[in-house]
């Protein structure tokens, strides 16, 4: 059971990067919009896992995204911002007793909860991930307008595949 | 410590949190020029600003210092400049009059003493016989009027008789139909911005802002500013009128003049002396 999430998780990780990097890194509409499904594996990632070791893997998923980016840091320091506020979101809303299901998935979460869920962390990465590109506030109106239209790109995204691999489970 | 270590295991993500937050702007702001350059940047300007500000106050406070070294400055250039002027005004300036084919050199000479308080006023220049200064040269301001005659010359300094003494007397024209008239300092005038130009015929008619030249009827030459009408057509006893005009000559502020030096003088006065009184 256990190396079985393992598996499962170092294979979502190599596909989503892979994905991203190969794929997403070439798309954009007009410089305004570009979707960063690679959070995708943050979201996904057992409830189950210390701090610690969330917080590792996120700064170093950010940074192999940075270092194909060129971007060193940024990506890092988005993805360290999205486990905190995953790891808030998760305390807030859930029962930290009752929690039974292995990850925060669709399918285990339901489509409301998830939705939140996803929302919330990705808008918190792509400001940060924005905001830390441009690097400065004059150009603040231009930075917000990326950042939003990103995350809805990104979010349909992150839904789409949810719903690709959505698995009927008992709940 | 135990406490602290409990409250900080409690809030564990939120430390871990901060900790890496920081090393991901630290590895940002490293590696990337445009990044670390804006912060650079803005920490400079930051820095730069408070600097400027403490740079206002230091000055205000080295004001005195500052002054102190300008003054010394200019004390330093001002001799340097007297001598420079020395050097330059022991040559003659030459003043081609091509109208009248007449030469005129004319000779810059300092003020050392000066008086504008008395009826009849005379100033000393530093300029004497060794200069080629003799007595009877018309003497004019730097920029433009009239200063004087030449009275008494010693070998290195002269007295100038100037026109705020009751017997100077230049001839002067009306600069616009170059009517004749006899410049006057005036009697009971103490004023050393006015003078008066009397015997002008009693045709002409003066109006107020004339510009009145001398005439070059004696030491003086043609042309020279003298002043401007301030009161025409004053009606005197005799059958000519006087004006009261405004002398462009500052005696006050006078610090240099040119002394004129008429080449064809002594041949006029000899010409002239041929002619007899009362012929």
């Amino acid at each position: 059971m256990n190396s079985r999430i393992i598996i499962v998780n170092v294979i979502r990780w190599f596909l989503l990067l892979f994905v991203q990097i190969f794929l997403l890194k070439n798309m954009g509409f007009y410089d305004l919009s570009t979707p960063f499904i690679y959070v995708l594996f943050l979201l996904l990632l057992p409830f189950g896992i210390p701090n610690i070791l969330l917080y590792l893997l996120a700064f170093g998923t950010g940074l192999t995204l940075d270092a194909f980016y060129d971007t060193m840091g940024v990506h890092a320091t988005a993805c360290v911002v999205l486990a905190f506020v995953r790891i808030s979101f998760i305390s807030i809303s859930l029962n930290r007793d009752a929690i039974d299901d292995p990850e925060p998935s669709l399918s285990y979460m339901g489509f409301q909860w998830f939705s939140l869920y996803a929302f919330l962390c990705v808008v918190a990465h792509h400001l940060v991930l924005f905001f830390l590109e441009t690097f400065r506030l004059t150009e603040i109106g231009y930075t917000l307008m990326r950042c939003g239209l990103s995350c809805i790109f990104t979010l349909l995204i992150i839904l789409l595949v949810e719903f690709i691999f959505y698995r009927r489970t008992p709940r | 410590m135990r406490n602290l270590w409990i409250f900080i295991s409690r809030y564990n993500a939120f430390f871990l949190f901060i900790i890496f937050f920081i090393v991901g702007i630290y590895l940002t702001v490293k590696n990337n020029s445009y990044q670390r350059s804006v912060t650079l940047n803005s920490s400079n300007e930051v820095v730069g600003t408070a600097y400027e500000r403490l740079n206002v106050f230091k000055r205000y406070l080295n004001l005195g210092m500052v002054n102190d070294s300008l003054a010394a400055e200019n004390a330093k250039l001002k001799s340097q400049l007297l001598g420079l002027t020395t050097v330059d005004t022991t040559k003659d300036v030459k003043v081609v009059d091509t109208v009248t084919n007449q030469q005129y050199t004319y000779l810059a000479a300092k003020v050392v003493k000066n008086s504008i308080t008395l009826r009849n006023n005379v100033m000393t220049i530093n300029k004497g016989t060794v200069d080629g200064i003799k007595s009877g040269m018309a003497v004019i301001a730097p920029q433009r009027g009239v200063v004087g005659f030449i009275r008494d010359v010693s070998a290195h300094l002269a007295t100038i008789q100037s026109l705020l003494h009751k017997d100077t007397k230049i001839s002067v024209t009306l600069k616009k139909n170059n009517a004749l008239g006899s410049l006057v300092w005036g009697d009971g005038n103490f004023d050393i911005k006015k003078a008066f130009v009397k015997e002008v015929p009693n045709h002409i008619k003066m109006y107020v802002g004339d510009t009145v030249v001398t005439s070059g009827y004696g030491s003086f030459p043609a042309g020279i500013l003298v002043g401007k009408i301030i009161k025409p057509n004053v009606a005197t006893n005799d059958n000519f009128l006087s004006g009261e005009l405004n002398l462009f000559t500052d005696f006050s502020t006078l610090q240099y003049v040119y002394v004129v030096k008429d080449k064809k003088a002594e041949e006029q006065k000899a010409l002239e002396s041929l002619v007899k009184p009362n012929e």
